[in-house]
């Protein structure tokens, strides 16, 4: 198995936005509607612009994370850029999951979970006191290992969060119409609307929590494992639509599948766990956070070598 | 090596019987037998019961006709002339008040069951979840005639009798709340039936919530939505047939409720349109009536034990049904 | 066409401080919605609080030796007791657990080992389903019709109240041992069939014992259910004003029975026995319960050793 000199990681998501060919990409996502299709001066504009080092989305500094007395990923400091895909792997039990959940408080939900240090969303500390995690989550959204549509109607899947926001029942048809675009699934079920959600298969059902998740316009879409559970057909439409969506949305990915962070992702984080002196507890640890071509061609860390030449994990 | 030891071992006691073999033949289909009809039992208990009150009621039922069900008027025959029948036997009222009664009792504890299931689930600390649930269930523990002696004696004029004057005196133009306020009514074997009907409601539909799945609700979290929304909106409508079926389990247990009712209902056979009229209920008039029954009136209360077995037999199968499709399908699931 | 879904990027950078008022509006929704299901829920305990504390109170004075051991006076006197209800009571469940419980468990036995999947089997466990909802006073009066003046003309008397209490209490017993029964994992059936035992023998002598604390439950939960009942009383045993340890030709008192009988009737001190009645009534269900609720914990830890 050999990633290092494999050409499809030259992958160059980061710089098509300078000097790359002009293509005229269909919009996806509510951002766009404003910007008619067959309008590309916009596009241009942006095309032409040079390159700028995307911006900071999140930055974590010292952060831990505790489950009742247990520490279970310690001292991580990462940068997440915007409108990248940025991928967190590593073996299992490295916390990689739990430091996921942190960028958008889903662990206040588990009693006794504590997060030590500060996570920044555009320089605000997002566990600061006065912060509420209700508006966290409208901002960052969340798709899970396994797919959890609700057991409602298609439409209703797409409409929950929306609707939440009081969006109008006039315009409600086109919120969920742009999301199923979005994730590429409106074609497939613009017919079954009132349709269970249920009734979709498994590749379908993870689209449709997709599109429920960028129904609310978030800016960031958190992926935890999202395709795990799925074939290998269904995991290829989804990485094409994350590749699509990184245009619109950051994107952080935890995945357990090495070639798939080398394949979609612009920067990757490789998280190890150290066992206690003890030996009882295995507390989860950033080992090394760069550009995706560089960790998989040439890491710095021999952790993260031995990892990805498969020498264990 | 074992092998050689066995083979030895068999060549010493070549034609050792295994232990048991011949003695023990005949115990397992003995067995299997007598646990069977042990089950069979069961069955034919339930049909006998069913089969022998009507047939001993049939008379009623065979001089009423439908009478018996939307007739009003319930006079036992004074004779001893079996069989002919000389009362009138319109249990009506009877049915009536049970429905009334069982209403009142559904409509205060549903929403209490739900709301309490809905705190253990989700809102209570998870270590005060099962003394929680304990405390509440606690309350089916407590006899029925407890209930009724506590009911009468100490929450109808301490608690209940405040509560209906204040209700006449602010509502009392509601036809509901008219009076005049005696005490013993509709309205009181309503609320305290609705305490008897709680803690099995709150049991079922504790186990409803606490069965959806998390990663729903997560998904509804990660969306942004507050605590209330997740509840309403997501934990609450997958969750509908297991509460219906909740509901329907409390209001069959509402119904065939005997001796607390009949301590607090009053015992007349009016069927009154306000909640602090006193009425009867089919099985408070059994209760109350079989002492100084005669013959006849005895079958007259069979009869009524029958359309009463009739409605919670019914009642406990929907409910049953709609419990076993909630927890099959693990929710509403449109599919 | 527009939306007001596509904000221009540059208003997007708002504080997360900056809530709406829409979020701010569910927000506070939320809370008070908390609020009341946290009140709804301590009000709810409120009932059983006041229940065990009156019936403690206005019984307490009442029980003393002599509740024990004096059949009840006339209602207008002080003093006397509540024996023969007592006697009565501890009759009629001494012959109804027996009747109960064997063939509850033994239904059981048939539900879990030897009948798993069958229709009959599914048949059985459907009734006996139907059966827990059954009016205790249905019962009441088809023992009546059999056992008191029907078929079998026992007349009332404890015997035909044993099994009328027997008829509520079996459908109990049968649910909780099929549940305990198939708790005992089947690694534990196969290691014994794989020994040579025959099934009958697996049943009596491993997987019974297994679950006997269960079943133990069970039964307890049903004794507390059976003690409390009193329609079915009314109709069977009818009631007595004396001891008697006759189990036919003698009508029978019981305790629930005496208990509605002194609460139904104008003078205090009859009234004030029947909180006495009640009092000790609510300690032995309520008694029964809490041990039978100590003894399935037990069970679920020692369950996992398995």
């Amino acid at each position: 198995m050999t990633t290092m000199t494999d050409p499809t990681l030259q992958t160059t998501h980061r710089t098509t936005t300078a000097g790359g060919p002009s293509r005229i990409r269909i919009p996806l996502g509510a951002r766009r509607l404003s910007v008619p299709i067959t309008d590309t001066s916009a596009e241009d504009a942006d095309l032409a612009r040079p390159a700028e080092p995307h911006e900071v989305v999140f930055g974590l500094r010292d952060v831990s994370v505790y489950y009742g007395g247990f520490r279970a990923v310690r001292d991580v400091n990462l940068e997440i850029a915007e409108r990248e895909i940025t991928a967190l792997i590593g073996p299992s039990g490295c916390g990689k999951s739990t430091l996921l959940r942190t960028l958008n408080r889903m662990n206040d939900l588990i009693p006794g979970a504590q997060v030590e240090g500060s996570v920044a969303y555009r320089g605000e500390n997002i566990y600061d006191k006065d912060i509420d995690p209700v508006e966290v989550r409208r901002r960052i959204g969340m798709v899970f290992q396994k797919p959890n549509p609700f057991p409602k109607s298609i439409y209703d899947n797409v409409a929950f969060g929306p609707r939440l926001n009081g969006v109008r029942r006039s315009e409600l048809d086109d919120t969920v119409e742009q999301a199923l675009r979005g994730a590429a699934l409106w074609d497939e079920v613009k017919g079954k609307l009132k349709q269970s959600g249920l009734s979709l298969s498994g590749g379908q059902q993870q689209r449709l929590c997709i599109a429920r998740a960028i129904a609310v316009n978030p800016e960031v879409v958190l992926m935890d494992e999202p395709c795990s559970a799925l074939d290998p057909v269904a995991t290829a439409r989804i990485e094409d639509l994350m590749e699509r969506m990184k245009h619109d949305y950051t994107i952080v990915i935890v995945t357990h599948n090495m070639q798939q962070a080398a394949r979609i992702s612009d920067r990757t984080a490789f998280f190890s766990t150290e066992v206690n002196e003890a030996g009882d507890t295995r507390t989860g640890v950033l080992v090394e956070f760069d550009d995706t071509a560089k960790i998989f061609s040439n890491p710095s860390d021999e952790r993260t070598e031995n990892y990805i030449t498969g020498r264990f994990g | 090596m074992t092998g050689t030891s066995a083979e030895t071992g068999a060549a010493r006691a070549p034609h050792r019987s295994l232990p048991g073999r011949s003695r023990g033949r005949f115990a397992d289909p003995l067995f299997k037998a007598a646990v069977t009809t042990s089950g069979v039992f069961v069955l034919a208990l339930l049909a006998f019961m069913i089969i022998r009150t009507t047939a001993d009621a049939w008379p009623i039922f065979a001089k009423e006709g439908l009478g018996f069900f939307t007739g009003t008027e319930w006079t036992a025959g004074q004779t001893r002339d079996l069989p002919n029948i000389h009362g009138t036997y319109g249990a009506l009222p009877f049915m009536y008040g049970t429905l009334v009664t069982s209403a009142i009792a559904l409509v205060i504890a549903l929403p209490v069951s739900i709301a309490v299931a809905l705190y253990i689930t989700q809102l209570a600390p998870r270590r005060l979840r099962n003394p929680l649930s304990y405390g509440v269930e606690t309350l089916a523990a407590v006899p029925s005639i407890v209930y009724g002696l506590w009911g009468l004696l100490f929450f109808l004029p301490v608690v209940l009798r405040p509560v209906m004057d204040w209700l006449h005196r602010w509502f009392g133009g509601v036809f509901l709340f008219e009076g005049p306020v005696f005490g013993l009514s509709y309205f009181s074997a309503g609320v305290v039936l609705a305490l008897m009907v709680l803690p099995i409601m709150t049991a079922i539909i504790r186990e409803v919530f606490a069965a959806a799945p998390t990663a729903e609700l997560q998904a509804a979290y990660g969306l942004g939505a507050t605590e209330w929304e997740v509840i309403r909106r997501v934990l609450v409508p997958r969750s509908m047939s297991g509460i219906v079926g909740g509901a329907m389990l409390g209001l069959g247990r509402a119904v065939g409720e005997t001796v607390a009712v009949a301590m607090l209902v009053g015992g007349s056979q009016a069927m009154g349109y306000s909640l602090f009229f006193a009425g009867d209920t089919m099985a408070a008039h059994i209760f109350n009536t079989f002492q100084d029954a005669l013959p006849e009136t005895v079958l007259g209360l069979m009869a009524i034990g029958v359309a009463l077995f009739v409605f919670t037999f019914l009642i406990n199968v929907l409910a049953r049904v709609l419990v076993w499709r909630a927890s099959r399908f693990g929710g509403d699931a449109a599919v | 066409m527009t939306t007001t879904l596509t904000p221009p990027r540059a208003a997007q950078r708002r504080s997360l401080r900056q809530v709406d008022r829409r979020t701010r509006w569910r927000k506070l929704t939320s809370l008070v919605m908390r609020m009341v299901l946290t009140v709804t829920m301590a009000l709810a305990c409120l009932p059983l609080v006041l229940i065990l504390y009156v019936v403690a109170e206005r019984g307490w004075s009442v029980v003393d030796l002599h509740f024990f051991t004096q059949d009840t006076l006339p209602f207008r006197l002080e003093g006397g007791g509540f024996r023969q209800g007592f006697v009565g009571s501890f009759l009629i469940m001494a012959l109804a657990i027996p009747m109960a419980v064997v063939p509850g468990i033994a239904t059981a036995v048939y539900l879990v080992e030897y009948g798993r999947g069958r229709k009959l089997a599914a048949l059985v466990r459907f009734v006996t389903d139907v059966m827990t909802g059954v009016p205790s006073i249905f019962v009441g009066l088809f023992v009546y019709a059999v056992l008191v003046i029907g078929t079998v003309k026992l007349g009332f008397g404890t015997l035909a109240a044993a099994v009328a209490i027997a008829i509520v209490m079996l459908p109990i017993v049968v649910r909780s041992s099929e549940e305990m029964l198939k708790l005992v994992p089947d690694s534990l059936r196969s290691a014994s069939l794989g020994m040579g035992a025959r099934r009958w023998q697996t049943t009596t002598k491993v997987v019974l014992p297994a679950a006997a604390p269960g079943l133990a439950t069970g039964a307890m939960l049903a004794i507390a259910r059976g003690a409390g009942e009193t329609a079915p009383l009314i109709l069977t045993g009818l009631g007595s004003f004396t001891m008697t340890l006759y189990l036919v030709g003698e009508r029978q008192a019981s305790l629930p029975q005496l208990i509605h009988q002194n609460a139904v009737q104008p003078f205090e001190p009859g009234i004030a026995r029947a909180w006495g009645g009640a009092l000790c009534l609510v300690a032995i269900t309520v008694l029964f319960t809490i041990v039978a609720r100590v003894i399935a914990a037990r069970f679920a830890r020692t369950r996992e050793g398995m």
